[in-house]
């Protein structure tokens, strides 16, 4: 079949109808290194602004850091560019596997594989280690590649409230007859930035012999005392039986991902796991760089620590100035507008004074629940904050939703 | 016997709204196009009519069409025997 013009037309009409419900994402360019301060043109084509960066999962501001950027140098002249292979055949080298052993030791499991994402590794590991006999129950807020993958494995799925675990409960009872009962959770939801309970999973797996799940991208490497993770912050180390995390976000923020766990679960993923066996091998300077972030977090807490500190000013700072926001301890910290189009404006607003956020609105979060989600970073120093912080007030102030409860700006804007 | 169409809205009550919750859920009220269940969370509803009612719900029909109120749910029953 020819492309015609009937085939584009179709392709046409529905990036139109996405511009009409005004859901159409575009992108905006950077062009210096991802940091607290960025070069951007938004739109594409318009004048370079330097604006501090409040939207970046650059969580411990490992993504340019001196060090990491020289290792992955000496990685790029030792080890080369690329292994032009999947990892079975002729893609693994020795720092691969020395970074999963890396990785295992930092989260405290059995082994650890590496996939070329942790979208990746969410895609995978289901169908490689549950049939049709076992069951999935799944908090109703996991990420998206989560869902991809649940879809992709045979095990029937069920879901349970948002961190209800009376309701968790319930569905574990009523799926005792399964082979397996696997319950899946985020660690730290990425869109609320809550916390998973999961002491209190635990113990429910512990009661209706289950297995846990735990996908703890927006918390491996800064959540924690020694930032192991959700895990370690919930008193569980060593009790979770699949951890899935990425090395695109405070690990550095280049690319890759992993399945940490159990170690026959592991070896189930280098045998079944699809994305593992049919995708190329992690860049070896992605890996050296990701060695060498292992090798600085482990050493001392100190990013981690000012990421906290970080996170305490900009909670307090908002809240004593009178915007909403979702309460909670982690660096992600979503400023609630409720309305699609007031997150939007406001977000312009911030542009104009030299902050970077993003609005958020159906379908990435639940109708009537628009917001601004702001991730703090080691990278901010407190010159950052107050001026972002200074930009939010002054928009708030403009918008007139300061010190105002969620009804009376709902009342104001709509829902 | 409770009928399907009463156990149906009286699950989807319990299911789908949070303490609180001021949405209100009736026999015709839109579930999927309506946001109260998504996609994801849809699964469950699957689950219980199958596990209820001991019937095995192909994919195909276990459409966000079939599953959109509860009037649509107790017709695609209808299909598997179930009043």
């Amino acid at each position: 079949m020819s492309y015609t013009q009937t085939t584009r037309s179709i392709y046409g009409n529905q990036l139109e109808d996405l511009r009409k419900q005004g859901i159409f994402k575009e992108e905006r360019s950077i062009y210096s290194r991802q940091n607290s301060d960025i070069e951007v043109a938004f739109p594409i084509g318009a004048e370079h602004k330097h604006v501090i960066n409040m939207c970046a999962n650059n969580y411990l501001g490992l993504s340019s850091h001196p060090d990491v950027i020289k290792a992955a140098h000496e990685g790029l002249d030792s080890r080369g560019y690329g292994m032009s292979s999947v990892r079975f055949i002729c893609g693994t080298q020795d720092i691969h596997k020395e970074l999963e052993k890396k990785l295992t030791e930092f989260l405290g499991t059995e082994d650890t594989i590496l996939f070329p994402s942790c979208m990746d590794a969410n895609a995978g590991v289901f169908e490689a280690v549950l049939t049709d006999e076992d069951v999935m129950i799944a908090d109703r807020l996991v990420h998206a590649s989560i869902v991809d993958g649940m879809r992709l494995c045979k095990a029937q799925q069920d879901t349970y409230k948002h961190s209800d675990m009376a309701h968790l409960e319930e569905k574990l009872q009523l799926h005792q007859n399964k082979r397996i009962r696997l319950i899946i959770t985020d660690g730290s939801f990425s869109m609320d930035g809550d916390l998973a309970k999961l002491d209190k999973i635990v113990e429910l797996a512990e009661k209706y012999n289950a297995m846990v799940f735990l996908d703890d991208s927006h918390a491996t490497g800064f959540i924690g005392k020694t930032g192991r993770g959700t895990h370690e912050h919930c008193g569980v180390l060593g009790k979770i039986d699949i951890i899935t995390t990425t090395l695109g976000k405070a690990l550095g923020g280049a690319s890759g991902g992993c399945v940490s766990g159990r170690k026959e679960i592991v070896e189930m993923c280098r045998q079944k796991a699809r994305p593992y066996l049919f995708s190329n091998t992690v860049a070896p300077v992605v890996v050296s760089g990701a060695l060498e972030v292992i090798d600085l977090i482990s050493k001392t807490t100190e990013r981690r620590d000012k990421l906290e500190r970080n996170t305490a000013f900009w909670r307090k700072g908002l809240t004593e100035g009178g915007l909403i926001i979702k309460e909670g301890e982690t660096p992600i910290v979503p400023v609630m507008h409720f309305n699609a189009k007031l997150s939007q404006d406001f977000a312009k607003t911030l542009y104009d004074d030299g902050i970077y956020a993003v609005g958020f609105f159906f379908p990435v979060v639940p109708k009537g629940q628009a917001r601004i989600r702001t991730q703090l970073s080691a990278a901010h120093e407190m010159h950052h904050l107050e001026k972002a912080l200074d930009a939010f007030l002054k928009a708030g102030k403009r918008f007139d939703i300061l010190h105002k409860t969620k009804q009376e700006v709902i009342a104001m804007y709509g829902q | 016997m409770e009928n399907a169409k009463d156990a149906v809205l009286d699950y989807v009550r319990k299911e789908y709204l949070e303490d609180g919750d001021d949405r209100v859920v009736e026999y015709d009220t839109p579930l999927i196009s309506g946001g109260i269940v998504d996609s994801f969370s849809m699964v469950s509803l699957k689950v219980f009519l199958e596990t209820k009612y001991n019937i095995q719900i192909p994919d195909a029909k276990a459409t966000p069409e079939a599953f959109d109120s509860v009037n649509n749910i107790v017709e695609l029953l209808k299909g598997f025997g179930v009043n």
